[in-house]
């Protein structure tokens, strides 16, 4: 079993991360001068949207894992990786709608490729939690879990294909949102907060994890001294 | 406050109250495994204070 | 590699040979889509021209081959035989690629009918049209047959099949809808191509572990 690194360090070094990346993003970073003020929320937008791609890429990995080595511990893994995939997908989506309100005025656009990419695969792994639920417990469940898993990260550069080529003809009014030409101050905010938000993410994965272990002992638990 | 200072607060605000929303979860669930284990501790106990008294 | 592709053939004329007896499931998919085009033309209002029409079109192919897909376990759960077949001395992955087959037949004996009554109805086809429906139809075919015993082994099966085909079903409709309509159908018909190898390449290896138990 590989020591894992210490929760309580991990969870300590996002907080100071996270303070870090207020401070950089708020009165170091200078403001864009296209969009103003409301590029800022570039910051956090973008590292939930690719925290949100690694969780589920975990996810994926752990079904991996799980269909090929049987491993007990894989089916919580990759649970708690979709979990947090599609609490951060959610979160992508909001992000990017206040986004996209404070750019162009609207909540929603389909001309932005990364904003539809979520919607459909935050469609698909709600349907993962449908699934896993209406599957009674056991290996069965596990793989089948594990197998959908898998098939999201297939999905992924699919359908953002599919949405790129999409663009082509089935929606014409595009917005364009100049990528800002970052200076060495803007990369450095970002890559603080893209830090800070990964390591949040990985908490609150252990956390879950921990928690869904804790259930699962409990219930074997009370099974032998109910008996 | 400007509308975009309004967006970029709104965005900001939201992460902290999604996270915010996932501790409270948690905190129901720890205090639900706190209850779960006090039972089962309860139950435990019961059973080795009444082993000796069994064959 | 004779030994395996006999086991599927044997396993998609049983399929067949069910059907034809029966013949429950291919008559309803027919219907549907005589009656969805119907319902769509009511649909779309008088001066939408020929491009939404071919949107519903592909609309329509979807979801009757739903229909087709929610039954396409139901002959192997009610006799019991799916346990039987899984402990049989096959390659599993023969079980997904005769139903695959299977349900393959079925949805283009479907098409027979959907593609004139479309072209009757609303707007002509050309070739590269039919070439996205084929390709469509595959990638359909192969991701259905996987997803449709994932839900098989659910409780709520009807329900939870529709749920996870659709977003699995997105980037096809996108490739069959540029087929049809784009000035570039060559690359969305590529596109088709790719989603089918990867799909069906993925649900042929998968299979074995969505039904063992």
């Amino acid at each position: 079993m590989t020591k894992k690194p210490s929760l309580t360090v991990l969870a300590s070094l996002a907080a100071a991360l996270a303070a870090l990346a207020v401070a950089l993003i708020f009165f170091v970073a200078p403001e864009d001068a296209d969009q103003g003020l409301s590029q800022k929320i570039f910051y956090v937008h973008v590292p939930i949207a690719l925290t949100a791609y690694a969780c589920f890429g975990l996810a994926a990995w752990k079904a991996f894992r799980l269909l090929t080595t049987r491993g007990e511990r894989y089916d919580l893994e990759s649970y708690s990786g979709v979990h947090q995939g599609t609490i951060f997908g959610a979160l992508t989506l909001v992000t990017g709608s206040i986004w996209a309100k404070a750019s162009w005025g609207v909540w929603w656009t389909w001309s932005s490729n990364q904003l539809v990419l979520f919607l459909v695969l935050f469609l698909f792994y709600c349907a993962y939690f449908m699934l896993r639920y209406s599957i009674e417990q056991g290996p069965r469940r596990e793989r089948i879990s594990a197998v959908y898993a898998l098939f999201g990260v297939a999905l992924v550069p699919v359908s953002f294909l599919a949405i790129r080529l999409a663009s082509d003809f089935i929606h014409p009014t595009v917005f364009t949102r100049d990528g800002p030409q970052m200076t060495g101050k803007m990369f450095t905010a970002f890559c603080v907060s893209w830090a800070a938000i990964t390591l949040l993410a990985y908490v609150m994965y252990r956390v879950e994890l921990a928690g869904k272990r804790t259930d699962a002992n409990l219930r074997e638990l009370r099974e032998a001294l109910v008996s | 406050m400007s509308s975009s200072e309004k967006y970029v607060a709104a965005a900001y605000g939201v992460f902290l109250v999604f996270v915010l929303f996932w501790v409270v979860i948690i905190a129901a669930k720890l205090s639900r495994l706190e209850r779960e284990t006090g039972e089962l501790a309860r139950l435990a106990r019961a059973r080795v204070a009444g082993e000796p008294s069994d064959g | 590699m004779i030994g395996y592709l006999g086991d599927v053939a044997a396993l998609a004329r049983k399929d067949l040979r069910l059907e034809l007896r029966a013949r429950d499931t291919l008559p309803a998919m027919l219907l549907f889509v005589l009656a969805t085009l119907v319902v769509f033309h009511f649909a779309l209002p008088a001066d939408a021209g020929d491009d939404p029409a071919y949107g519903l079109l592909w609309v329509a192919l979807v979801f009757t081959s739903l229909l087709g897909l929610a039954r396409a376990w139901v002959p192997e759960r009610e006799a019991g035989a799916l346990d039987g077949l899984v402990l049989a001395p096959i390659d599993r992955s023969a079980i997904w690629l005769g139903k695959t087959i299977a349900s393959l037949a079925f949805l283009a004996a479907a098409e027979v009918v959907a593609i004139p009554a479309f072209v009757l109805f609303f707007a002509p086809l050309d070739a590269h049209a039919l070439a996205g429906v084929v390709l469509a139809s595959v990638g359909i075919c192969a991701v259905g047959s996987l997803v449709s015993a994932m839900a098989a082994a659910s409780r709520g099966r009807e329900v939870l099949l529709p749920l996870i085909f659709l977003p699995l079903a997105i980037p096809i409709v996108v490739g069959g809808v540029g087929a049809t309509i784009s000035e570039e159908p060559g690359k969305f018909l590529a596109f088709l191509g790719l989603y089918d190898a990867v799909f069906a390449i993925l649900s042929w290896a998968a299979f074995e572990y969505v039904v063992t138990e």
